[in-house]
């Protein structure tokens, strides 16, 4: 067993808001295929929001300070040196406030100043590493791990894998990644690919897997984000996909939601499906459809999988 | 050089070829850079001037790297076209190479509507703003 094996074998577990809403079947899929995998996900006590885009966008010391908090529960009252994040609002943000305390005198003076006013332990950067469900199972179990637990394979499944933009961007901010062979990359990700392969699946080339959603203007701007979506949704589609694999609440529901909505306002249909990676790998180590949240996705993607013999 | 609604439509229409895709793509980035007050540069990057653009427009605009990815795809689908003129996914890479395109026309000609609105790119304001 590797040392990654053994840090990821039990994990503090941060799901973050989008995943006890909207993103309820990421969280659902995620909880199952750890269990699958004898991966042990411990929640975070009492956690709160990493600060999002809404309050980043107004004060991002508060939002470091929002973010170091989640990691000082982890680290001080419950003995945890990793936190997984499966969203990548949080993860990034998790990821950005232990770069900021690392390099920024003034961002350690307010979550030091906010940490003794809520009466908790200041978080000191180093304590926690954050990583991705992605990294979770990528360095937990493995494609190897993965290949050996495999019941029923994604084989004849066309998956082009979403990453969006926050898993990669800044890169300065996730030093572990580009870092050669076995490690992610920023400009071309890949960990997606490689578990969905190792569980049979067939990933087509898809030259918009880091491509902008428009996600932060979904409500202010509704049309660009629509248009957006629909060119990734095409551009999936013309590359062979049958299946848009995602990795974050926000990426999966805009990719959803714009769907709908790309076909109501510009008359553009796709009919590429959208579903967590998560349930697709929980599908192939044999658990239900039903047990990964397939029902819970507004893409309806239950018919097609059946099809497949996959769900 | 043509409006951004004339690159779109241009884009909206398939048959063009990878030179016309790539020059969309430039043509793209000019306006946000002339938009922005500056003369768009000729040099090259790579051997592209597309990279070369790229590089101008993010600069003092870190959220502009989110469609750094997007101009080295349209790169990379020129290169692919360039190099294998007879391969038999030619038109297969020359949609998707449209597409390509596309993206950046939707997320500069977005960016461009949207200034006045905020941050278009939700990863990178605490950068921009130095903390």
């Amino acid at each position: 067993m590797s040392s990654k094996e053994k840090e990821y074998k039990k994990v503090a577990y941060y799901p973050g808001c989008a995943l006890e809403g909207t993103g309820h079947a990421y969280n659902r899929s995620t909880k199952a295929l750890g269990d699958a995998l004898g991966l042990e996900l411990d929640e975070v006590k009492n956690w709160n929001c990493c600060g999002a885009m809404e309050v980043k966008n107004i004060d991002p010391k508060v939002q470091t300070y929002l973010s170091s908090r989640v990691m000082s529960i982890a680290a001080n009252e419950m003995g945890h040196d990793v936190v997984m994040a499966p969203c990548n609002g949080c993860y990034h943000n998790l990821k950005k406030a232990e770069y900021d305390l690392q390099n920024d005198e003034g961002s350690k003076e307010v979550v030091e100043r906010i940490s003794k006013k809520a009466g908790h332990k200041t978080y000191e950067a180093g304590q926690i590493e954050t990583i991705h469900a992605l990294d979770w199972i990528k360095d937990g179990i493995g494609e190897e791990g993965l290949k050996e637990r495999v019941k029923n394979s994604l084989k004849d499944l066309k998956i082009a894998n979403y990453y969006g933009c926050m898993y990669t961007r800044p890169r300065h901010i996730f030093p572990e990644k580009d870092q050669g062979e076995g490690s992610e990359s920023t400009s071309e990700p890949h960990f997606m690919d490689d578990l969905l392969a190792a569980a049979g699946a067939e990933n087509v080339d898809f030259p918009l897997k880091t491509a902008c959603c428009g996600g932060a203007h979904t409500l202010s701007d509704s049309d660009t984000s629509t248009l957006l979506v629909s060119n990734i949704l095409q551009a999936a589609e013309k590359a062979g996909a049958e299946v848009i694999a995602t990795e974050c609440p926000t990426c999966h529901s805009g990719l959803e939601m714009h769907q709908i909505r790309a076909e109501k306002k510009f008359g553009r249909k796709s009919n590429v499906k959208i579903v967590y990676f998560t349930q697709l790998l929980g599908m192939a180590l044999g658990l239900s459809a039903r047990k990964v949240g397939v029902h819970e996705n507004i893409s309806d993607s239950l018919g097609m999988l059946k099809e497949k013999g996959i769900a | 050089m043509r409006s951004l609604d004339e690159i779109g439509a241009a884009l909206e229409a398939s048959g063009g070829s990878a030179t016309d895709y790539l020059a969309a793509g430039e043509e793209t980035l000019c306006h946000w850079i002339q938009a922005r007050g500056l003369d768009p540069t000729g040099e090259e990057r790579e051997g592209f001037r597309l990279l070369a653009l790229h590089r101008q427009g993010a600069r003092g605009e870190p959220s502009f790297n989110a469609c750094r990815e997007t101009c080295r795809e349209l790169a990379y689908h020129y290169n692919l076209l360039a190099l294998e003129p007879d391969h038999a996914d030619v038109g297969k890479r020359l949609e998707m190479m449209r597409l390509i395109a596309m993206h950046l026309y939707l997320f500069v000609s977005g960016k461009m509507q949207v200034e006045g609105l905020g941050e278009f790119c939700c990863a990178s304001r605490p950068l921009r703003t130095g903390t």
